[in-house]
């Protein structure tokens, strides 16, 4: 992990298991069942810093603790945020907590996707569905803010539905046809109001035939992400050309409690991030 | 080398207490287990105890910080790091053994600062293994247990206890014995190496000890990961999780919170890959039948472990899995059958 910023904020006594204290300082309803938590240090500012790809513990003591990825950019300084979709005890707390509540933020955990290595200069590809779009758009703000290391930008983004779709406010106002940037937007099935693209991701994909030298970054519902590296490969891509994410259960973030081990990986500490080959290397156990 | 006569134990035991903690095996009904020492404790230093001692440096459950919440404000309080000293008497060449698996995990960056305190504060004083028993395979892994590692190693031998600093903390602890210790002289090291060598005599007659261990690399691993083995055994597995409670080197914990009168404790404990709910979350479970986590548990000792750490095992051949496991299933048997696929199959050849 280059730049690992693991300890920065931290004296020599810290342990990793020990949190530090944020506030959630605006909290934005994105869709039915996902917010986006605005979240900073007590005196402002991003709690700790870390990398596009890094994710961080969030908990509310008494009720739970759980692993998100930070869907802000290096680049913002002034907050972090997570997007959280309602699924259990700790996430439907957050969904009905309100701005000012205090949380608990322990991280930044696991590696990065290489912005600063294998990204750099080439031409990208994003593709996500639903939540998906989390932990890329991360990366995605840090492209568009050091917009001259990266070739062309095209986002492929679905969702079950229209209401489904995430940061849709800011794919339209800052993203697509901004500084060379191409949104390709789809849901899953035809609903009123929606003149888009309607079809499943993987298939999407193959419509736009992206010619096969790009380097893709791949997130989304583990279905979506099988059937997607089974498209890209039929477009001539090969595996080193595609990074994605596993997502386990964990507790301690730091490769010791056992938790999100599969074969001699711990997805916490030497993921989120993998490159596809590199998957090829593990049991298939996720 | 000091000595000091059996008659003369309890004498010794105060004297480690001091103003700090012993723990030392003690008879406790049919069972024996490392218990605080106090004047007329039923120390039985016979055989193996129950568990490896691995509770002192990362404790079955451990408060780590607490909070305080008062509407939407929230308190954070980190628990002072234990450093209060303490001796143990009497873990084995395979518990140290254990606690050298754990330091890898433990130690590695970023360091565990509560097991890296405890690893400091503790004091271990060895036992050399008189009477290895027919689930003892220690020896296969190389571990040498008439000449354990530790602080301090003894050796009981008839009413004589023999005792050897083998690190500073050892020395230290020798040294504010005082008169206590008697110099052993050559008569010591005679006697030491007349009970190295019964013991080795000993293993040397055990069926487990010579076993061989699996080098599982790339051409062997589909084999090993796809064997019908894992869902033949596993089939008898109940799930109940005691082969890794009782095991030295098993690491796994789980952090949960509990409210109290003084406010949340969050609290880590141990837990179990055996356990259905271990890797359960919102989206399901990457692990649903037991021979999932079955193949798990085993993979990580003699495969993925080795992997990540130069080779060496997340087993010490203790045997108390073999002991304990309600179902007669043990590492044992999985190496053995392991290895017997490899011998029919061929694999990796």
């Amino acid at each position: 992990m280059s730049g690992c910023s693991c300890g920065t904020n931290t004296t020599a006594t810290k342990d990793m298991l020990i949190p530090m204290l944020g506030v959630v300082t605006n909290i934005k309803q994105q869709t039915p069942d996902v917010q986006t938590y605005r979240v900073e240090a007590p005196g402002g500012g991003v709690v700790f810093p870390h990398l596009p790809g890094q994710c961080a513990m969030v908990s509310v003591p008494g009720v739970g603790e759980a692993m998100f990825s930070i869907t802000s950019s290096p680049t913002n300084t002034e907050y972090m945020e997570f997007s959280v979709k309602r699924c259990g005890m700790l996430t439907d707390y957050l969904h009905h907590m309100d701005a000012g509540q205090e949380v608990t933020v322990r991280g930044p955990y696991g590696n990065n996707f290489p912005v600063e290595t294998e990204l750099k200069g080439k031409d990208l590809l994003f593709i996500a569905g639903g939540i998906g779009l989390a932990p890329l758009r991360s990366v995605i703000n840090y492209v568009r803010h050091n917009r001259k290391n990266y070739g062309t930008v095209d986002i492929v983004y679905g969702s079950r539905s229209a209401a489904d779709l995430v940061y849709l406010d800011e794919i339209k106002n800052e993203w697509d046809g901004k500084d060379d940037v191409k949104v390709h937007l789809t849901i899953d099935r035809e609903e009123d109001g929606w003149d888009g693209h309607v079809g499943f991701v993987p298939n999407y994909v193959k419509e736009l035939a992206f010619p096969p030298t790009k380097t893709v970054l791949v997130c989304g519902p583990p279905i979506m992400i099988k059937f997607v590296l089974q498209a890209l490969q039929e477009m001539g891509f090969a595996k080193t050309q595609v990074y994605t994410t596993l997502e386990l259960r964990m507790k301690c973030g730091i490769g010791k409690c056992g938790r999100c081990n599969i074969g001699p990986k711990y997805v916490c500490r030497d993921g989120p991030v993998f490159r596809c080959d590199e998957l090829d290397e593990i049991p298939d156990e996720y | 080398m000091k000595k000091i006569s059996t008659e003369k134990l309890p004498l010794l035991y105060a004297a480690l207490n001091g103003d700090r903690q012993l723990w030392i095996p003690v008879q406790d009904g049919d069972r024996v287990e490392f218990g605080l020492w106090r004047e007329g404790a039923a120390v039985n230093l016979a055989g193996k105890t129950l568990k490896s001692g691995k509770d002192f440096f990362f404790p079955q459950n451990e408060d780590f910080v607490s909070f305080q919440k008062e509407g939407k404000k929230i308190t954070i309080t980190e628990k002072k790091r234990p450093t209060d000293e303490f001796v143990v008497f009497g873990m084995r060449g395979c518990d140290l053994a254990g606690l050298e698996v754990l330091d890898l995990v433990f130690l590695a960056e970023p360091k565990d600062s509560f097991y890296e305190a405890r690893r400091g504060a503790g004091v271990i004083v060895t036992l050399a293994c008189g009477t290895p028993d027919e689930s003892c395979f220690c020896t296969a892994f190389g571990v040498n247990p008439a000449e354990p590692k530790g602080d301090v190693a003894a050796w009981l031998v008839g009413d004589t206890l023999y005792w050897k600093p083998t690190s500073d903390k050892g020395e230290k602890l020798t040294a504010e014995l005082g008169s206590l210790l008697e110099d052993a002289g050559a008569d010591g090291d005679k006697a030491v190496a007349e009970q190295q060598a019964a013991i080795a005599d000993i293993l040397k007659q055990l069926p487990n000890t010579e076993l061989e261990l699996p080098k599982v690399g790339d051409a062997e691993f589909d084999a090993w990961f796809e064997s019908p083995n894992w869902a033949k055994m596993a089939e008898s597995c109940l799930g109940c999780g005691t082969c890794t409670f009782v095991c030295p080197t098993c690491q796994c914990y789980d952090i949960q919170d509990r409210d109290t009168k003084d406010g949340i404790r969050r609290f880590r404990c141990w837990d179990s890959c055996m356990y259905s709910d271990f890797t359960l979350m919102a989206h399901g479970n990457i692990r649903n039948t037991q021979m999932q986590r079955f193949r798990q548990r085993f993979m990580h000792k003699l495969v993925y472990f080795p992997q990540n750490n130069d080779g060496k095992y997340s087993c010490v051949g203790c045997g108390r899995c073999v002991e304990k496991c309600p179902s007669s299933l043990n590492i044992v048997k999985v190496i053995k059958a392991m290895q017997a696929m490899e011998a029919m199959e061929g694999v990796g050849k």
